[in-house]
């Protein structure tokens, strides 16, 4: 029988970047994390699970991108200096982006697993995965649905307070 | 090809409301099956019960953000003690950030637990007239990770307002997490059986957080949440040697007061950094009584003012109502 091939099944490594506590740079960090790897010539992705407040297109200048479909599911937006970065967050599939994305756990879910096994990753060394605030629904729901694939591990970000 | 999924405000109606599994939002979400087949409405009976057991509580304010990290519980902290000096009234404080509950340490109260009585759980008092629940009082270690899902998390909080005996409250503030979601839904529902007076929303001066603030603001508009106001934590540094002003967290997009200016909302008032504040916070004691003298506990002072003179007018305009 023919397997299909997965979207993340060209990605080696996936580094969670995780908190517990808001507001400590995450989304700071997996952003430089994945510019500071692209420099180094690595292949890298950013997937961003903070599904109500979206930093990252901000942070890599492309918070008026969209996205589109290909025959393997969503295809990500491509960012950084040579366009080689490749995103997916929420904040893309907003109409406006001022919406507030008001949704229960339920739904969050939902689009989690879609973010995960529909975006067309390609082949990457690294993917980076932000996540909001917390130990609820997305960081549940996000290694979940990671676990059958190659789970590298997780940073911590903090402050000193 | 445009996304799959239609996002333009579209929110999730609630598992127990009328619309659960019918609005159209609930398209696609993977439990639409499970509340269509569904109650047809919120507990009629429930409600009754929280709208009794809140009777007794004047005035409620929510302090909310979007953005994590801005200084709400330190904010919500803050207003409990400022409110709380008047020693005729009775302050409640209730924390329903339930997977990061910072105010238990704000309020110095770290260990505490949670008494039942015949009338309920007994929130933790601080002072006499200022009583505290979080989640944090009811974890055998303050390192125990509260890893739950929405529905689950909807449920503690119901409880913290149906089952806690709040006794007669002048001002019920409650904290809130980051976001707008499970939380932010279920306070909201389940206030609404007694009355919210409004929202103060907190944010700091960078445009990484006020993108997020405004979808908050967004919020609170779609459910009908009156917002007091905004303030903008964080603003400005004040080296107290050199008397030199930074902006460590510089306003690249006009900080809270073009955004306050934009959404015609009020700016409350702006707080400069203070490294005593994180202090005080660690340490469990109140900034405002340890550094009177800070141009940050000026600028809290007034604000609170504010707060408290909003919510007064709030009242006299209701009672000539009725």
């Amino acid at each position: 029988a023919l397997t299909e091939r997965t979207n993340l099944a060209g990605v080696r490594h996936i580094l969670l970047v995780l908190s517990g506590k808001g507001g400590v740079g995450k989304s700071t960090l997996s952003t430089e994390l994945a510019l500071a790897l692209r420099s180094a010539g690595k292949r890298v992705g950013i997937l961003d699970v903070d599904l109500c407040g979206p930093s990252i297109p901000r942070m890599l200048r492309v918070q008026d991108s969209a996205v589109h479909q290909c025959d393997s599911g969503w295809v990500p937006v491509f960012v950084g200096q040579d366009k080689a970065i490749a995103l997916m967050s929420i904040g893309f599939l907003l109409e406006r982006p001022d919406d507030a994305v008001v949704w229960r756990g339920p739904k969050k879910n939902a689009l989690i697993k879609q973010f995960v096994t529909d975006v067309a990753w390609g082949d990457l060394d690294f993917l980076i995965v932000d996540t909001p605030p917390g130990t609820s629904d997305e960081h549940i729901s996000t290694v979940e649905a990671l676990r059958p694939h190659q789970l590298l591990g997780a940073v911590l970000v903090t402050t000193p307070q | 090809l445009a996304a799959q999924l239609s996002l333009s405000l579209a929110e999730c109606p609630g598992t127990g409301s009328a619309q659960a599994g019918r609005a159209a939002a609930c398209q696609g979400c993977p439990n639409q099956g499970l509340c269509a087949a569904g109650a047809a409405g919120p507990d009629p009976a429930e409600v009754a019960e929280l709208r009794a057991r809140l009777r007794a509580v004047r005035h409620t304010v929510l302090v909310l953000s979007g953005k994590g990290g801005v200084g709400k519980s330190t904010f919500s902290a803050l207003l409990a003690h400022g409110l709380a000096a008047d020693e005729t009234k009775q302050v409640a404080l209730l924390d329903i950030d339930i997977c990061g509950p910072s105010i238990p340490k704000m309020m110095g109260l770290e260990g505490e637990q949670v008494h039942q009585s015949g009338s309920g759980w007994s929130p933790v008092y601080v002072e006499e007239n200022l009583g505290v629940m979080s989640v944090g009082f009811l974890l055998s270690s303050p390192d125990d990770a509260v890893i739950w899902r929405g529905p689950k998390k909807n449920g503690l909080i119901k409880q913290f307002l149906r089952d806690v005996d709040w006794g007669e409250v002048d001002y019920l503030i409650v904290d809130t997490p980051p976001g707008t979601s499970d939380e932010h839904l279920s306070i909201v529902q389940y206030l609404s059986a007694t009355h919210i007076d409004g929202a103060v929303i907190v944010t700091t001066p960078q445009e990484v957080s006020l993108q997020d603030v405004r979808k908050e603001i967004n919020f609170c508009r779609k459910v009908k949440l009156p917002i007091i106001g905004v303030v903008e934590n964080m603003s400005g540094f004040v080296c107290p040697k050199c008397k030199n002003e930074s902006q460590i967290f510089p306003p690249t997009t006009g900080g809270a007061e073009k955004m306050c200016q934009n959404l015609s909302v009020s700016l409350l008032g702006k707080v400069p950094l203070d490294p005593q504040i994180g202090k005080s916070c660690d340490r469990g004691q109140s900034f405002l009584a340890e550094a009177p003298e800070s141009p940050a506990t000026l600028s809290y002072r007034n604000i609170i003012q504010r707060i408290q003179e909003y919510c007064e007018q709030h009242h006299l305009q209701e009672e000539k109502i009725m």
